[in-house]
């Protein structure tokens, strides 16, 4: 039996911090199914070691909120690609990828990549990007790829709020 | 409707068209800039690891917005592709008050003597239009000298041997060291090279009333947050707005200069900020829209005399579209080499611009500008997996850990590397768009494999316990440094400007940008680009007087 998803945990969550900005419960791209296997994947691009991995600190929350912007002209791709995903994950091990176990899925994985080139290459791109790239963008979450790479995570220094455009001349 | 007539429209508020509008509202003209982008301030792109000039795939905070602007980019094999502003094949340069020099990291280079001359030292290899310029060094100099004094900037290029004789040294001092400096420094040394402190358009010290940098990371790219980096729109604009004789209209895309019967323009039509096209009269015309988007209008201006645009009597305009190769050495080390203290890139070398053994040019040599995380995502040994455990493992070892050393490797222009008008495509104000196609000659590619391996040396010199380099291919060049479309010569067959920029055979426009140079430096180009605008708006003001 599946355990209760990360989803409808923080579903509740959103729920119980309502007035906060929009978190990693209400998708607004991707379908459950599409949000499992997606995550399954950027679990094996940036794994778990002894720091926290992709999916764990929201990349899946990053591409999403990215397919709903600048990304929408991705969503197709992600779509299709998904789709192959899981079929190529059935068909190799009778299973939907996020309830197999590591090795299996990283054989998919693997595979993916071999099969399916480009969609592979811009899933490790947007997966790195919300690793690696600003929190703001709902991976990174805490700042987690910065602590690992012992970067300081949020300097104060020059930190100036402004906005030209409310002061027009000044 | 006709708005009321002025001395002179200057296309595109960048480095070159800020320089062009303070020294004619200056000198007592009338001038309206004219800017498709906006004012923009570090409050547009939040020191956005994600989206800025750099690194644009979330947008280009800097313009020109991806919903209204397409190109059309043909690669090597032929495919037509229709690219946003975000993609890298754009070719994007920034569309606001200022343009690239709000976001550059600010590198303030001199050409040398010798780049002025690359034809007559070296010969041109096959297939290019490799050519001298028809200005030499010394035409420049003192124009150098009043951007570099007006606009600020700081270094120390006395300890390179090679550079060009001055008459007058900077006018600050540079900035301290950061870590790679003090690695490499010694290290070049020891290889019996003259490295030297990177010229750049940046506060060490207050000047011109604004403060220093203070060190971040977010630099090039990325709007400076204290205003330290010196750019036409905190300088030379500003100061042409003051005198009262210049107005600045932005969101205003220009569509068509207008001549009349005789090949003299007499108007500039433009979509103002509410996409009503409108009609601004005017005695001369400076066009500095950068190299890509100077052509296009050029092409878009069809008249009688010009049936095939201004200035493209010889099928000249829009060709030779060149930037730099850039080759990049990266190494390794057992100990902490980041330090967090900004903008990173602080030394370099010319020891290899000139004098390369069976080679035309070379590069200046520096250090890389800090590294984002997500830019360092980039820069993995060729046979350490791009994804997995053993991926993550590297960003965790080296990230602190690494320095690259790049050059702008001066490449041989080639006539089929072009920007022209795509028959297809239109933008949304429905004036059709650039089209590249063509691609980077071989012998660009050779110099930049043999740069490259100085700058591997040098880290392996420095302790780089690992070295690698990637060099670009055969691929288009452009991008930020996109120079080249709109010759400058003597002979009208073979440019479309003279030595003053003037447009040979249209008596009243000028080209103020990157698109004039006839090769392109082993250097970072904006300090030539606001230099000669310097000069193109002395020789304006002194034809007037005359």
């Amino acid at each position: 039996m599946r355990k209760p998803s990360r989803r409808s945990f923080l579903a509740g969550a959103v729920l119980a911090t309502a007035g906060c900005r929009q978190d990693a419960g209400a998708r607004l791209a991707l379908t459950g199914d599409e949000t499992r296997t997606l995550n399954a994947i950027c679990d094996q691009l940036i794994p778990a070691d002894q720091d926290p991995g992709a999916a764990a600190t929201g990349a899946v929350v990053f591409i999403d909120r990215q397919l709903a912007g600048p990304y929408r002209r991705y969503r197709r791709a992600y779509r299709e690609g998904l789709v192959r995903t899981a079929a190529l994950s059935s068909k190799m091990f009778g299973k939907p990828l996020d309830q197999l176990a590591g090795e299996q899925r990283l054989a998919v994985v693997e595979r993916i990549e071999e099969d399916a080139r480009p969609f592979f290459e811009m899933v490790l791109a947007h997966t790195m990007q919300g690793f690696y790239g600003s929190p703001r963008h709902g991976g990174n979450r805490d700042y987690a790829s910065w602590r690992m790479l012992r970067v300081p995570a949020s300097p104060v220094r020059g930190r100036i709020q402004y906005d030209l455009r409310q002061g027009k001349g000044s | 409707m006709a708005l009321a007539p002025v001395d002179a429209v200057v296309i595109g508020a960048g480095a070159g068209g800020g320089v062009i509008a303070k020294e004619l509202a200056c000198a007592g003209l009338r001038v309206v800039l004219l800017e498709r982008g906006r004012w923009v301030t570090a409050w547009d792109d939040h020191k956005d690891d994600l989206r800025n000039q750099r690194t644009s795939v979330l947008g280009a905070p800097f313009g020109p917005d991806d919903e209204r602007n397409p190109r059309v980019a043909v690669d090597r094999r032929g495919r037509e592709l229709v690219v946003l502003p975000s993609d890298g094949a754009y070719s994007n340069n920034a569309a606001c008050v200022g343009s690239g020099t709000v976001s550059y990291g600010a590198m303030a280079w001199r050409y040398m003597a010798q780049d002025f001359r690359m034809k007559s030292i070296y010969g041109c290899p096959p297939g290019s239009t490799l050519d001298d310029w028809p200005i030499t060094y010394d035409d420049l100099e003192p124009f150098y000298e009043k951007a570099e004094w007006e606009m600020g900037v700081s270094g120390d290029v006395a300890p390179d041997p090679f550079h060009a004789p001055r008459r007058r040294g900077l006018p600050m001092p540079p900035l301290p060291p950061n870590r790679e400096y003090e690695i490499l420094k010694p290290a070049a040394l020891r290889k019996g090279w003259h490295p030297f402190d990177i010229p750049m358009l940046r506060n060490s010290v207050p000047y011109n009333g604004r403060g220093p940098c203070m060190r971040c990371r977010w630099c090039v790219g990325f709007a400076c947050e204290v205003n330290a980096k010196n750019g036409t729109q905190n300088t030379v604009i500003p100061t042409a707005l003051a005198t009262g004789l210049c107005e600045l209209r932005t969101d205003a895309m220009a569509k068509e200069i207008v001549l009349d019967a005789r090949g003299h323009a007499t108007a500039v039509t433009y979509y103002d900020a509410d996409d009503r096209p409108q009609t601004q009269p005017a005695r001369l015309v400076v066009v500095s829209a950068g190299a890509i988007e100077t052509a296009r209008l050029l092409l878009n201006s069809k008249s009688r005399l010009h049936p095939h645009g201004l200035g493209n009597r010889y099928d000249w305009v829009g060709r030779n579209l060149q930037g730099h190769a850039y080759p990049r050495a990266v190494g390794l080390f057992d100990f902490d080499t980041y330090d967090d203290v900004g903008p990173g890139a602080s030394i370099a070398i010319c020891d290899f611009n000139h004098g390369n053994p069976g080679l035309r040019g070379g590069a200046m040599l520096a250090n890389e500008f800090i590294r984002l995380p997500i830019q360092f995502t980039g820069m993995t040994p060729p046979d350490t997996p791009r994804w997995g455990r053993a991926n993550k493992d590297y960003m965790r070892q080296f990230y602190r850990r690494s320095i690259a050393v790049m050059g702008p490797v001066q490449e041989m222009p080639l006539f089929e590397a072009r920007a022209e008008l795509d028959p297809r495509i239109k933008d949304f104000w429905g004036i059709p768009v650039a089209r590249l196609s063509g691609g980077r000659h071989p012998h660009s590619v050779e110099v930049a494999r043999a740069v490259v391996q100085k700058a591997a040396e040098w880290l392996q010199e420095a302790g780089a316990i690992r070295t690698w380099t990637n060099v670009p291919g055969l691929d288009l060049s452009g991008g930020q440094h996109q120079a080249g479309t709109c010759r400058m010569g003597n002979d009208p067959k073979t440019s479309v400007v003279d030595r003053n920029c003037r447009i040979h055979e249209a008596d009243n426009i000028y080209i103020a940008d990157a698109s004039v140079h006839v090769t392109n430096g082993g250097f970072n180009p904006a300090l030539t680009i606001l230099a000669n605008a310097y000069r193109v708006a002395a020789a304006i003001v002194k034809e007037r007087h005359a």
